[in-house]
């Protein structure tokens, strides 16, 4: 045993410096892209304003005639996302029902007919189309055709979670076990009557549990829903922020945080006690 | 328990299908369990919900389901063709398309940084940790979590003004939340041996983090980082409808203006990216599962 102690330095040290460098040079040109230049945020100019717009979050706006308008707009946020979830099952089950190919007669013995098989393909690639545009993209269409409001956010959210609903449904069919539903179908019953006592019962908890998911994902959706439009807390937080009115703001967040605090707990209680 | 009819230990013919909704479905490991008396509460309940956000919305159903409507919607549609496809315009379609991935790319970056640095003090690493940073720095990032990036967007527009720098600011801030939470998880749930063995022999925080803690768990931070950065390439894709830059900011300028042709270049854009990333990540999962 000698006294002197083994070198201190890192044994990686030349990767280490590599790979910072690699990741600077890679960041750099988007740096530029993006106008990153974090000094704005400092700048006198826009200070003020920001500092002011802050200072103003307190106190909360607590008028009686404000909080009754915003827990109006609450309602009807919870309201739009509650009627497009609706909208969008009405849309889903029949299209995941197209789509599934458990339900084909045809294909028991051997392939599936041709007519059937590119039914099914098409109803499959339909919803996949209408899950892939975003609900703020047909809510800013939807708000040049039917006005502001909240049919707009209605429709938005039905069309693409009815897409999102649909595509998962024929998903979870198909997934799962489905000699029954086969046994039914050889046997002689109808393709309705297969769903229901086959497909149906085997995979009711899965389908109970991804819908309260999704609805608890369309409250969040339609709060951004309004930022274009289509009615309720969004857009009353849109109009407060052009005002710079900080006070209302503030209450606002506070309540959409709430809210969203709110629905994940129901959503995660409903989701257990359908487990 | 008593047998439901259904399940005839013998192999007798059923008559009688099992029920979706009731208690007895429980047997056979299927159907949802609910008591008949819970399950027509929550139905009823379910039902009044519905009715009431219905009535209390007033839909203008007739804006959708009349010939008018119909008429207006076909003659809306058919003003998106031609798209404008002329190169000046498809040169800034494409700029705008590497704006915003670039802007997921730098706001996913930063939250990672900043989600490590608050998951530090968001987790007890040990049991002798005190941890007293852990609950409000928890409450923190839960509240950059729970504000969507658009909200982020609309208020950081007044700090930096129009532009993309707003839009990877809020993608940052919200992503901050997410990650930083994951991350707090993983550095939490991570084997306690390597950190103890290190500490036990004096050595100093720092470098227990990045000898013991932070190598095993850089697996999965990275592997979150990338999961968040494919989400935020589609609201990346989107953010820029409040004036955040990107591709959404492109296509609410030309939708105001009116410019059907122009906006759907922006629309065809926008689904050839978010479609991109999908491919992408599918054929990701797929590799990875093998």
């Amino acid at each position: 045993m000698t006294g002197a102690a083994p070198p201190r330095r890192d044994p990686a040290w030349l990767g280490r410096l590599f790979w910072t460098g690699a990741a600077l040079v890679l960041l750099w040109p988007m740096a530029v892209a993006t106008e990153f230049r974090p000094w704005v945020l400092f700048a006198a100019d826009s200070r003020g304003p920001m500092l002011r717009f802050l200072a103003a979050f307190l106190p909360l706006a607590t008028g009686s005639e404000f909080l009754g308008l915003v827990a109006r707009e609450t309602w009807r946020t919870v309201a739009i996302a509650t009627a497009g979830m609706v909208l969008a099952l009405v849309m889903a089950i029949p299209a995941a029902l197209l789509s599934t190919r458990v339900l084909s007669v045809s294909a028991l013995s051997g392939r599936m007919a041709p007519v059937p098989a590119a039914l099914r393909q098409v109803s499959r690639w339909a919803l996949v189309v209408l899950r892939s545009i975003p609900e703020l993209v047909w809510a800013l269409v939807l708000v040049r055709v039917v006005g502001l409001g909240p049919t707009a956010g209605v429709f938005a959210i039905a069309l693409t979670y009815g897409g999102m609903l649909g595509k998962v449904y024929a998903d979870i069919f198909e997934s799962g076990d489905t000699q029954v539903t086969r046994q039914l179908l050889a046997n002689g019953s109808g393709r309705l009557q297969a769903f229901v006592y086959g497909l149906l019962p085997q995979n009711a908890p899965e389908l109970a549990s991804y819908t309260v998911y999704r609805w608890e994902c369309a409250i969040r959706s339609s709060v951004v829903l309004g930022f274009v439009g289509a009615g309720g807390l969004g857009q009353q937080l849109d109009n407060s922020t052009r005002m710079f009115a900080g006070g209302e703001v503030a209450t606002m967040l506070l309540v959409f945080v709430a809210l969203v605090a709110l629905a994940d707990r129901a959503s995660a209680g409903l989701r257990r006690a359908l487990a | 328990m008593t047998p439901h009819p259904a399940a005839a230990p013998d192999g007798a013919p059923c008559h009688q299908p099992p029920p979706v909704f009731g208690a007895r479905r429980r047997e056979y490991g299927s159907g949802i369990g609910l008591s008949f008396g819970f399950g027509l509460g929550l139905g009823l309940g379910l039902l009044v919900f519905v009715v009431t956000s219905f009535w209390s919305l007033d839909l203008q159903w007739r804006a959708f389901f009349s010939l008018d409507a119909v008429r207006g919607m076909a003659r809306f549609v058919g003003e998106f063709f031609p798209p404008e496809l002329s190169p000046t315009f498809a040169r800034k379609v494409g700029g705008a398309s590497v704006e915003t991935m670039a802007m997921s790319a730098l706001g996913t970056v930063l939250a990672a940084g900043f989600g490590l640095l608050l998951a530090l003090p968001a987790s007890r690493t040990h049991d002798a940790d005190p941890a007293r940073a852990r609950a409000p720095t928890r409450l923190l990032l839960n509240a950059l979590r729970a504000v969507p990036e658009l909200v982020w967007a609309a208020l950081l527009l007044i700090a930096v003004g129009l532009g993309p720098f707003a839009g990877t600011l809020a993608l940052a801030l919200h992503t901050t939340g997410v990650l930083g939470r994951l991350f707090a998880e993983a550095i939490e749930n991570a084997p306690q041996g390597p950190a103890a063995a290190l500490r036990t022999h004096g050595v100093g925080a720092v470098s227990v983090l990045f000898y013991a803690t932070l190598p095993q768990v850089l697996p999965q931070l990275i592997s979150y980082t990338l999961y968040r950065w494919e989400n935020n390439i589609r609201a990346a894709a989107i953010l820029g409808v409040v004036g955040a830059g990107g591709l959404g900011q492109l296509l609410s300028f030309h939708m105001g203006l009116f410019q059907m042709g122009r906006t759907a270049t922006v629309l065809g854009a926008m689904l050839v990216l978010v479609g991109m990333v999908d491919a992408v990540s599918h054929a990701t999962r797929r590799v990875l599962a093998h």
